[in-house]
């Protein structure tokens, strides 16, 4: 009887614990990852706009892609069960939110990496929901697109 | 093929519209890759066959797309578009539309 409490009880918080430590440290890498690359690409803006403010002539103009799956770890989906109940701001979820943008965003530019600027930028963001339940499982998927413009000047 | 999803292909004049051509597929999970991130989920992070499996059928999407517009005789896709809906539990259809175009 004790062993089974045991079980059911101890398993769960077993993987929330797991999910705290090692899903803050996979969140941090990725953080430091993102930081660096975009540091990397800051000289190649993604706009949202249609046309570029750049006086030079547009020399090519190619589609740029990319896209990532992320997913919130146990600690956090445990934590958000509780911000359902109470309602407010999910801040657990916009970490989420916010690597999966920028790793996108980044995505894309590194699939087109001597491009001068990636212009009308689009963000598609689309839930990824367990095959069993109906209910959304944390996580994500974000695209990122846009035209990826080489301009008529030396790099 | 030109693919853009501005208005227009820079440095191109466009002589003649073909109007919309498109593309779509639709892929449901696989067991084996679903089991992973099951386990994936639980620390959270990236779900590296998720990603894979939307990228193939989005690159799926396009070539169809493409392979329209090459049928009509145009030599570049403007405007192009990608949406994702979510057909059944654990399918998704993912679409890509344009206009196609000649450019010369």
């Amino acid at each position: 009887m004790s062993v089974e409490l045991l079980i059911s009880i101890g398993i769960p918080i077993l993987l929330i614990v797991i999910g705290r430590f090692v899903g803050s440290s996979i969140e941090r890498n990725h953080y430091k990852s993102i930081v660096e690359r975009e540091a990397r690409f800051s000289g190649q803006p993604a706009l949202s706009t249609k046309q570029s403010d750049a006086p030079d002539a547009v020399r090519t103009a190619s589609l740029a892609v990319g896209s990532v799956v992320i997913s919130v770890d146990h600690f956090k989906r445990f934590l958000s069960g509780f911000r359902m109940i109470i309602g407010g701001e999910v801040r657990s979820y916009s970490s989420l939110i916010d690597r999966a943008r920028r790793e996108a965003v980044l995505r894309m530019k590194e699939s087109q990496p001597d491009a001068h600027a990636y212009i009308n930028t689009r963000l598609e963001t689309s839930t990824i929901s367990s095959t069993t339940g109906n209910e959304g499982i944390g996580t994500i998927e974000v695209l990122a697109y846009g035209t990826a413009v080489h301009y008529d000047r030396a790099p | 093929m030109i693919l853009t999803n501005i208005d227009s292909v820079p440095g191109g004049r466009i002589v003649q519209h073909f109007g919309l051509v498109q593309g779509s597929t639709i892929r449901a999970k696989h067991f084996g890759r679903d089991f992973a991130a099951g386990l994936k989920n639980i620390v959270g992070g990236e779900l590296k066959g998720y990603t894979e499996l939307l990228q193939e059928s989005r690159a799926e999407a396009t070539s169809r797309m493409v392979e329209q517009a090459r049928d009509l005789g145009a030599n570049a896709v403007i405007n192009v578009r990608f949406t994702t809906s979510s057909v059944a539990q654990g399918a998704s259809e993912i679409l890509a539309y344009g206009t196609a175009v000649l450019v010369e």
